[in-house]
């Protein structure tokens, strides 16, 4: 049976270009011959069962794993026309444009305030009055500042665990990066919390590009524009999310995207 | 198609509501089957009792919509088995209504056998051609379902163009009855609402069939051209 392709609707800029990326935790291998673009401004979701390598994936995009002994990357990942895996890259720079949130809140132990001025002061130099500005537009970017404007003083450890997932996005967006990676960002949250940070994703979509790992496939569904189905370190299937949903191509996909996985 | 899943509780959930929907299938099939046959010869009970089987049809109807939105609700389905419960919730419409069209048949047949035979029109034989084909399609559509069999779907939709054609043939034959003897006006008008039942019947065929389509290869081909089925894949 021949499979329907997807109708090429326009599509938006390539922010992030993968191309047979392989990736070593020593000598094991765990990423092989990725290829896939990351779009500009649209959000790209990475599902597939444990170990399939998502994470691994998303923590190439900004070189995360340059800080563990013995991993290494091979092949190239072409961000604004540059290969971000060559020894030249300025890893700093790189993270303050590719920004990245985890899967378990990590608030500082300091005030909400200086939580998010923190990373800001790394990058920039800004005056007293421009910081106060930069803290409340990026905690009002995150849907935080109403509940929060009154207590920027407050220790960041002080917030329910959905606030201080939204303290890291605002953490995140404050030094202004171009891409956002969510390392399943709501897997430790409640239902009320996830939708607020599901809501906050299609919100941030307009100013920024979003790649996100999630366990939740109906978080893929729901706010993603592209899925990535990955398993044993391969990208299955990679395509538009709502014909992913409804119509896989592989079979693979549709076993695990209906529950008939293992 | 169904079966494997990691759960098997889910299994035995669309399990169930497909074996119903074959059930419901199997009932419309008989209430059709029985509804010409009471045509054929006017038998009065038979008649009531296709009349009767719908009110069971419909109850299968109410339940069948109720355990896909169960499942949707519980399950939240993905892929070819949204594909299959959204095409059941269409599927059961078309045999409810096969239902209510052998009904209306049934109901027709007495009141044109309480008026007694009329010379020159055999009413039985001017439908005979397209009620055959009729049971066939209907037959074939549920057995497609049944197996999920795209290409057999495909030789369905395209028996439709038959049945259509054969229902306008018809139509011409009743209306020189009609015009010739005005005696035969009541029986040939009794004879085009149930010819006319028949061909609706091979349209919910037509239909069912479909959706078979959109089961198995996930593409959409309601109101599409003949010719395009084929090319539409790409």
């Amino acid at each position: 049976m021949p499979t329907p392709i997807p109708t090429v609707t326009p599509r938006p800029a390539k922010t992030i270009e993968i191309s047979g990326l392989n990736f070593f935790y020593g000598k094991t291998q765990s990423l092989t011959n990725v290829n896939l673009d990351i779009h500009d401004k649209q959000v790209t979701a990475f599902i597939g069962p444990s170990g399939c390598g998502k994470s691994t994936l998303l923590r190439t995009l900004n070189r995360m794993y340059d800080l563990y002994p013995g991993q290494r990357a091979e092949g190239s990942i072409r961000y604004r026309g540059h290969n971000i895996l060559d020894a030249g890259q300025d890893v700093n720079m790189l993270r303050a444009k590719v920004g990245m949130v985890f899967q378990k809140p990590t608030p500082f132990p300091m005030s909400i305030y200086d939580n998010i001025a923190f990373g800001v002061r790394l990058y920039e130099n800004l005056s007293k009055g421009a910081m106060d500005e930069r803290v409340e537009w990026a905690l009002k970017k995150a849907a935080l500042w109403n509940e929060v404007k009154d207590k920027l003083a407050k220790s960041g450890l002080s917030l329910s665990g959905g606030q201080q997932q939204r303290l890291c996005i605002a953490r995140g967006v404050a030094v202004k990066p171009d891409v956002l990676l969510l390392d399943e960002p709501t897997s430790a949250l409640d239902p009320i919390s996830t939708a607020k940070v599901e809501e906050l994703i299609s919100e941030l979509k307009q100013d920024y590009t979003i790649a996100i790992v999630t366990h939740n496939m109906q978080q893929a569904a729901r706010c993603s524009d592209f899925t990535a189905y990955m398993y044993l370190g391969e990208v299955v299937e990679f395509g538009e999310t709502d014909q992913l949903f409804m119509n896989p191509a592989r079979k693979e996909t549709q076993d695990y995207i209906t529950g008939r996985f293992g | 198609m169904i079966g494997e899943h990691s759960s098997k509780q889910y299994d035995h959930e669309l399990e169930a509501i497909r074996s119903k929907v074959l059930l419901m299938g199997g009932m419309v099939e008989t209430q059709f089957e029985g509804a010409m046959e009471c045509f054929r010869v006017g038998d009065d009970e038979a008649a009531d009792r296709v009349m009767a089987d719908d009110h069971a049809v419909n109850q299968l109807e109410v339940s069948l919509d109720d355990a896909c939105s169960h499942l949707i609700v519980r399950r939240q389905p993905a892929a070819n088995d949204l594909r299959t419960v959204f095409a059941t919730i269409k599927v059961i419409t078309d045999l409810e209504r096969i239902g209510d069209e052998s009904s209306k048949i049934a109901r027709t047949s007495k009141s044109l056998h309480s008026r007694g035979a009329v010379n020159g029109l055999n009413h039985y034989d001017t439908v005979r051609t397209i009620a055959l084909a009729t049971t066939e399609m209907l037959h074939d559509a549920l057995d497609a379902f049944a197996r999920l069999d795209g290409k057999q779907a495909m030789a369905i939709i395209a028996q439709d163009a038959l049945i259509d054609h054969e229902f306008k043939t018809i139509l011409r034959n009743l209306i020189t009855f009609m015009m010739e003897d005005p005696r035969t006006i009541s029986s040939a008008l009794d004879t085009l609402w149930v010819a006319k039942a028949i061909e609706r019947i091979g349209d919910h065929a037509k239909n069912i069939a479909e959706y078979v389509i959109y089961v198995v290869e996930g593409r959409d081909i309601r109101h599409t051209k003949p010719a395009e089925p084929e090319k539409s894949a790409l």
